[in-house]
């Protein structure tokens, strides 16, 4: 009899952060509340130790459990994206649940649980296991999304966001379900060997389950027109759980699309880049023009992360080696400004007093200098100005799709842009511009946490902003990611 | 030493961060120093790098300074590298000195403002950012100048932002520097694509090498590219935002919407040229931009009573002479006009900026009059500078505008009718205004004062350039054709001495207005008097603006609006309620188990599945 392969190798990373969110539980039940005030900390270095391990093992290239799972170079990029994104948000989280009372260590052990899930997405080679870490970064993040109980408007979105949630699911299951029917298996390259087939190709049972499953995780990522529930889920969330969501929700699900349309679909890729391309217009559409009509920041940042989600289908629509280097780019550019900006907005909150009305910024730069400026660094990041992280991520994808030849797509992408300046600058021209109108701003207490935070987020922003290609190492591999990257068999 | 170039943009860039964070600390002296001072040396260093330049032979005035790889998309890379050559060298030439003077003259004519400090870093800031377009040796570095002078002039004309035109007009000038703006980003993608290059040597070389003159991916380019022109140098259709812009302080409308920033889309024409003379398509189309925003905006500078507005509207008049010579292949009398015009347009805003300054903030014509007097050196020197933008010999507008002239009537006599009788209508409206303001009585009871000399001073300065910069391009003078590889333009005797007659009997026909007997008080304008509506049609510019609202801006507005409310809420709403009816008749139980908006959004998530797949069907 044989032995299934298992090779822990490949789940290094997933493993130590799910043994790190059971070590918080476990630490929270032992000492309480006396290391209340440390267990931000620790989750950090949870986060950091998984990053590190996952570094370690660059190019490695381990498969393990039958081939469920793969930790090759892409996985690690989506992880170390997932880990900035969970670091930032654990930081920004602790004293804003101290000051409103919803303080509870497993709040952390969730948050950890819930990155474990995005670890399995970039690293999973199989359909079943796609599903495992879609769920698993999906279940805790309802729970936390309705943990500001007993806030109506949390707990409605919590609702929400479950129901819808498990609706996409099941969209997604049933795509599973049918790709099992065309082609007789779930794992990834078994799929792409079947598509070998001419007959299973343009079987409607593959192309229903290629459709089904781009519903699924377009649900995930916010892809109009499977969008909706995330303006109104944004709000009702505490803002440290949209900050992540709105960058680690994204970044699983992308990850897992670059996987399975890379690794199981490539025969029909004219098919699912069409698709893509429909998706991305109506995305870059919708996102942009309704952010411009917002008056709270947290639903304008909504629809703003709904317009990024267009623009990094277009790195995916682009279907070629450069779209999935700046998709990832542009996770990494994404998760830097967007937590950013979240972390100025819980930085000049209070209990009872959310910095949400965006007409309150006016006159900000003479109150709080250096948090305007922050902003101002995001804004623009987000807007896509020279020097900043968001440009570079535009010319990656926006280059790709013009090397694909999309050139309606590229210019429904320039377009929009050009339109989100509108958006985000008149955040700036609020902020430098007007004389304040209220009291906002001229009580903020900024804590160690959010200060390292927002530190890391300006530092990120303008550095990948400037020097992107040889900031670290870790960006040129990025960028050296192709769509063989996704594929590489292990031996 | 040619890598010290880097200086060039660093210095100006070390004032914005010291007037940024300690400006306020500095105190208004300190600053005054500082911000002044960094761009005067960097204009030390220009001028010593340009003259090291001019000491090398010919082909050797071309120096790379590469910093680092900005952007390695894949395969090949875009580097944060710098490009002097003779070209940039006459760019950072005007920046810096130009900048220098004008810096100087807001040290006087900012005195007092509570934002002193933040008025010099963008000022600084603005600098910096133009000499980083100019001196990019790619695409993509001209496009971060291209993108970071748009922003900069919006901070600056919004900057006295508690009036509310000021504001209106950052926003508008920020709009639709960004419609020029998304022409050139799919340009330089198209330029990308086609030529798998950025890099300026790299892609011209292959595009001689590679394209037919007139093909079509080259007439794409450059009309692409000429979007982003006419956006940045405001040419019809997008000129609407420099009138506006003049909302901002004087001195900026005198560095950016004179002599700088609204020269960038000029300056990519040259820089791009072999570009451009690949598609003689694209060369009428700007050849005809040009002269047609040459005569509207002429003609819009005639019925203007704010001393800024005529001044504007001659920018932009001026700014389509030099479209259209670029249109017509001439670059180097492009380059050349930009250059007179960068001296005599900035000595006329500053004058028209001291006049304000010395009536206390009035802009109107009609309540001036009379300054010759208490102003003399503010008079004498706008006089010299209307003088060569009338084009009078032999003042420098006269040799770059008919160096432009001649080439018209030898290739184009459309375009030479059109530029003609602009330059007729220039020397007019520039004649009424210096004898509304200047001559006559005075129309008010201020007391009206000469400015202080840290602001005189640059204007006699750029009043010396006004008068001989023409020499810089005359036979046995100067080569300035030449320093830029061109030929220099023959000098048509009969078109220069036609252009002459017409600016003279511009200036005359001005005199005979407003000169013989000054306008009264509350006197009504005798231009007006005498074309009634046409008057009124001209002030109101064209009733472009109010054409545009309507045409443009409403239904975006409305558009937007319509898909926040009625779409979001109503339209899909409604169609999915209206799915939601048929699906019931189906399933009933759908309908009452779920409550009213997640079966909405439910529904629409079921829609776009369904479209996806008709859509993959079906294709």
């Amino acid at each position: 009899m044989n032995l299934p392969d298992y090779n822990f190798t490949a789940l290094t990373p997933a493993l130590i952060l799910s043994l790190w969110a059971i070590l918080i539980l476990l630490v929270d039940l032992l000492f309480g509340e006396r290391i209340q005030r440390w267990l931000s900390w620790l989750t950090v270095a949870g986060l950091l130790v998984t990053g590190a391990s996952a570094l370690s093992l660059w190019n490695v290239r381990a498969e393990g459990f039958s081939g469920m799972v793969v930790l090759d170079n892409f996985a690690i990029v989506v992880t170390v994206i997932a880990m900035i994104a969970g670091i930032l948000a654990v930081l920004l989280s602790s004293d804003y649940l101290v000051d409103r009372d919803l303080f509870r260590p497993e709040y952390f052990a969730l948050m950890l649980f819930s990155i474990t899930g995005i670890l399995l997405l970039a690293s999973g080679r199989n359909l079943i296991m796609l599903f495992l870490g879609l769920e698993l970064l999906s279940i805790p993040l309802y729970v936390l999304t309705g943990f500001a109980r007993p806030d109506v408007q949390s707990e409605e979105a919590a609702m929400k966001y479950f129901l819808l949630g498990a609706l996409a699911s099941s969209f997604l299951v049933y795509g599973i379900a049918l790709t099992y029917g065309a082609t007789g298996s779930t794992d990834l390259l078994k799929i792409r060997d079947a598509l070998q087939n001419v007959q299973v190709i343009t079987s409607t049972l593959t192309l229903g389950g290629l459709i089904l499953i781009l519903v699924g995780f377009g649900f995930k990522v916010a892809a109009v027109p499977f969008h909706m529930w995330t303006p109104d889920v944004y709000q009702g969330a505490p803002t440290p759980i949209t900050a992540y969501m709105s960058v680690g929700a994204k970044a699983g699900g992308f990850a897992a699309l670059l996987r399975i349309m890379y690794v199981a679909f490539p025969q029909i890729a004219s098919y699912w880049t069409g698709a893509l391309v429909l998706l991305a217009i109506a995305t870059l559409v919708v996102g942009n023009l309704l952010a411009i009509q917002q008056s709270s920041l947290k639903r304008l940042l909504a629809y703003s992360s709904i317009a990024h989600a267009g623009y990094i289908l277009v790195g995916l629509a682009a279907g070629n080696n450069r779209g999935v280097a700046g998709a990832l780019f542009y996770l990494l550019a994404y998760a830097f400004t967007n937590l950013g900006a979240f972390g100025i907005m819980i930085a000049l909150s209070k209990k009872g007093e959310e910095a949400d009305s965006i007409e309150s910024y006016a006159g900000l730069s003479s109150r709080q200098p250096w948090l305007a400026l922050a902003m101002t660094v995001f804004m623009l990041s987000l807007t896509g100005v020279p020097l900043t992280a968001g440009l570079v991520g535009k010319i990656f994808v926006f280059s790709a799709a013009a090397e694909a030849g999309l050139w309606t797509l590229l210019i429904v992408a320039v377009l929009t842009s050009v339109i989100s300046a509108f958006y985000y600058l008149r955040l700036v021209v609020l902020m430098y511009m007007r004389d304040p109108i209220n009291d906002f701003g001229t009580q903020v207490h900024l804590t160690p946490g959010v200060r390292t935070a927002l530190a890391l987020a300006v530092i990120g922003t303008v550095l990948l902003g400037i020097i992107p290609g040889n900031l670290i190492d870790f960006t040129n591999q990025t960028l050296a990611i192709t769509t063989q990257t996704l594929v590489a068999l292990v031996h | 030493m040619f890598d010290l170039v880097v200086l060039v943009i660093l210095l100006p860039l070390l004032g914005v961060i010291v007037n940024a964070f300690f400006g306020r600390r500095l105190g208004e002296r300190w600053v005054s120093y500082i911000g002044p001072g960094a761009v005067g040396l960097s204009f030390l260093v220009a001028l010593i790098l340009v003259l090291s330049l001019a000491g090398l032979p010919v082909d050797q005035r071309h120096h790379e300074t590469i910093l680092w790889t900005w952007i390695p998309i894949g395969n090949f890379q875009v580097d944060l590298g710098f490009l002097l050559d003779p070209l940039s060298a006459v760019m950072i030439l005007i920046i810096t000195g130009v900048g220098f003077l004008i810096h100087i003259y807001s040290v006087g004519y900012m005195h007092g403002d509570p934002r002193f400090a933040r008025y010099f870093t963008y000022l600084n800031l603005f600098v910096a950012s133009m000499l980083t377009l100019v001196l990019g040796n790619n695409f993509l570095v001209l496009f971060m100048g291209w993108e970071l002078v748009g922003l900069c002039s919006y901070l600056l004309i919004g900057f006295w932002f508690e009036r509310v035109s000021a504001s209106d007009a950052a926003v508008k000038a920020f709009v639709v520097n960004r419609i020029g703006d998304f022409g050139f980003i799919l340009g330089v993608m198209l330029i990308w694509t086609t030529f798998g290059t950025l890099h300026f040597t790299e892609v011209f070389e292959a595009a001689e090498k590679s394209l037919q003159s007139g093909a079509p991916v080259a007439i794409a380019i450059t009309l692409l590219l000429l979007i982003g022109a006419t956006g940045k140098s405001a040419q019809i259709p997008l000129y609407v935002w420099l009138p506006d812009a003049m909302a901002g302080p004087t001195p900026v409308s005198a560095l950016i919407h004179a002599a700088t920033m609204v020269t960038a889309g000029v300056y990519m024409m040259a820089r791009s040229h072999v570009l451009f003379e690949l598609a003689p398509f694209t060369g009428q189309v700007v050849a005809w931009i040009g002269a047609a925003t040459a005569l509207l905006a002429a003609s819009i500078g005639v019925a203007q009573y704010d001393i800024k507005k005529v001044l504007a509207y001659s920018t932009v008049s001026q700014l389509g002479f030099m479209v259209a010579a670029a249109g017509m292949g001439a670059f180097g009398a492009a380059m050349f006009h930009l250059t007179t015009h960068a001296f005599f347009k900035g000595l006329l805003f500053l004058g028209a900026g001291s006049v304000i300054h010395g009536v206390h903030d009035e802009q109107d014509m009609r309540k001036m009059g009379g300054l010759r007097s208490s102003m003399p050196t503010t008079f004498w020197t706008f006089v010299v500078a209307a003088l060569a933008l009338a084009g009078i010999p032999p003042l420098s507008g006269f040799f770059s505008k008919d160096e432009i002239l001649a080439t018209a009537s030898s290739q184009n006599i459309g375009i030479y009718l059109l530029l003609t009788i602009a330059a007729f209508l220039t020397a007019f409206y520039i004649g009424r205004q210096v004898l509304m303001v200047f001559f006559g009585q005075a129309r008010s009871d201020v007391h009206a004062h000469e400015s202080p000399r840290v602001m005189t001073i640059p204007l006699i300065v750029l009043a010396v350039f006004a008068a001989i910069a023409g020499f810089f391009n005359l036979p046995g003078v100067g080569s300035f054709s030449g320093w830029l590889g061109e030929q220099a333009g023959e000098l048509n005797l009969a078109v220069a001495a036609i252009s002459t007659l017409l600016a003279l009997a511009g200036l005359g026909l001005a005199w005979l207005l407003y000169g013989r007997s000054p306008v009264q008080q509350d006197q009504r304008d005798p231009l007006a008097v005498r074309l009634g509506p046409v008057f009124t049609l001209l002030e109101r510019k064209w009733y472009v603006d109010e054409i545009v609202d309507l045409t443009i801006a409403r239904p975006f507005k409305a558009l937007c609006s319509f898909l926040a409310g009625e779409m979001d809420l109503g339209i899909v709403d409604g169609f999915v309620n209206g799915v939601a009816w048929l699906v019931s008749l189906f399933s009933r139980w759908l309908r009452t188990i779920q409550t009213g908006f997640v079966r909405s959004y439910a529904l629409a998530m079921l829609l776009g599945a369904v479209l996806l797949i008709v859509y993959v069907a079906t294709r």
